[in-house]
């Protein structure tokens, strides 16, 4: 097959000689933060030049270094297709899924800086412990609950039921909200965006019964009331959810309910 | 530097098995007893609505009130001790300072507990300032309106 026949922006497959391949690649910087506990208690930045095609995404480039550069390069990622939620990091100073930030979106003429997403513990290099962001999410009760006989098939709804909190099923819990939230950066108590988006995911489904249990978590000292909406969250969630909309309503539903 | 680190874990005093067990590190958030208790209480609600509310309130009385002070009728110049006298004189003006001074400490001092439970790390800190911020707020209204009530524009 020649690579003539090939549409426009497709990768260089298999068969593409070297020099036709290596003909759009750019030298990028890679600037990573560094951290590791067996060695210093101190994270510092590495910088790594590497040849990457300019279509390639962060986590390519993260690949190649730690494949053909440093094995000892650490981070999380499973699906690689913005699914799974594994790599978000603080990429440009910004939260982005590194699966889905594309090098010549992010001006590969200056060094790309790549560090740990803030507000948790850096276990290594890129991983952190993710631990206190899920704890806060299991305690908005992130299930469904309901009360008497189970339905032989299924629990119906209406489409405009279901539209009422369909932006907020969108999320893949990678913590790109919660850990851009400069209230969470403070001592880590407030719930997040990230759990209290699951939580409105389930206070406005018409099927869910547990919707006044879930309002009375969030009414407390670490719940919605410490939210600043600063917008971070929205600017982050890579799903393009409305993190903020998402928390406003669910005070709006708190501030109804009392008055 | 990786390389005369044990990693497996298989050999050395050191390593962790079924009876030398890894320390558990506990999450932040888990329940302990030194974890407050849910209050179960609107005050955080209540919080949130007097800041939204009385933050209207506070543009027209403060904006009318600087407008009043410094631009209107000869601006700054004009304030004295009679020029105070004779708004006190007035229950309207009265109510309209008693007012502003009750909403503007309450607000600045509820979005001072925030400030102080964002950024103090360590409990004791953040009691020793709330304590502070608390007492200089009751002594602030409370002298002032005493002020306010018990003003006599015939001191001397």
């Amino acid at each position: 097959m020649s690579t003539a026949t090939l549409p426009k922006g497709a990768e260089g497959g298999p068969v593409d000689s070297a020099e036709n391949s290596a003909s759009h690649l750019i030298t990028a910087t890679i600037r990573i933060r560094r951290f590791n506990p067996e060695v210093s208690g101190e994270a510092s930045w590495q910088d790594f030049r590497i040849e990457i095609d300019p279509k390639e995404r962060v986590l390519d480039a993260l690949h190649q270094i730690k494949w053909e550069v440093d094995g000892t390069l650490t981070f999380r990622r499973s699906c690689a297709h913005g699914i799974c939620g594994s790599d978000a990091m603080r990429i440009n100073g910004r939260n982005r899924l590194a699966c889905k930030t594309l090098i010549k979106d992010i001006n590969p003429d200056k060094p790309i800086t790549v560090e740990p997403i803030k507000g948790l513990t850096v276990l290594k290099d890129l991983v952190v412990d993710m631990d206190p962001f899920f704890q806060a999410y299991r305690d908005v009760m992130p299930f469904l609950v309901t009360s008497g006989n189970e339905p032989t098939r299924e629990r119906r709804q209406s489409a405009a039921d279901r539209e009422r909190f369909d932006d907020t099923t969108k999320c893949i819990l990678c913590a790109a909200c919660t850990s851009s939230c400069p209230v969470f950066w403070n001592d880590g108590q407030y719930f997040g965006p990230a759990a209290i988006v699951n939580a409105h995911r389930f206070i406005f489904d018409s099927r869910d019964e547990a919707g006044e249990q879930r309002l009375e978590i969030l009414n407390d000292r670490d719940g919605v009331w410490r939210c600043r909406t600063t917008f971070n969250c929205t600017d982050a969630c890579p799903r393009g959810i409305e993190v903020t909309k998402a928390i406003q309503e669910v005070k709006r539903a708190l501030i109804t309910r009392r008055f | 530097m990786a390389t005369d680190i044990e990693l497996t874990g298989t050999s050395g005093a050191d390593a962790y098995g079924p009876d030398n067990p890894a320390p558990l590190i506990e999450a932040p958030r888990a329940r302990t007893a030194r974890t407050p208790k849910a209050t179960r209480t609107n005050f955080e609600l209540y919080g949130w609505l007097f800041m939204r509310l009385s933050g209207i309130v506070l543009v027209v009385l403060v904006l009318g009130h600087l407008l009043i002070q410094l631009v209107l009728d000869g601006g700054v110049s004009k304030i004295g001790f009679a020029f105070v006298a004779g708004r006190w004189a007035s229950p309207f003006w009265q109510t309209w300072d008693l007012v502003m001074l009750w909403l503007a400490m309450l607000h600045g001092a509820n979005g001072l507990r925030t400030i102080i439970n964002d950024y103090a790390e360590r409990d004791n800190t953040r009691l020793w300032l709330k304590m502070l911020l608390y007492t200089a707020t009751v002594f602030t209204v409370l002298l002032g309106t005493l002020v306010i009530f018990t003003f006599d524009p015939n001191i001397r």
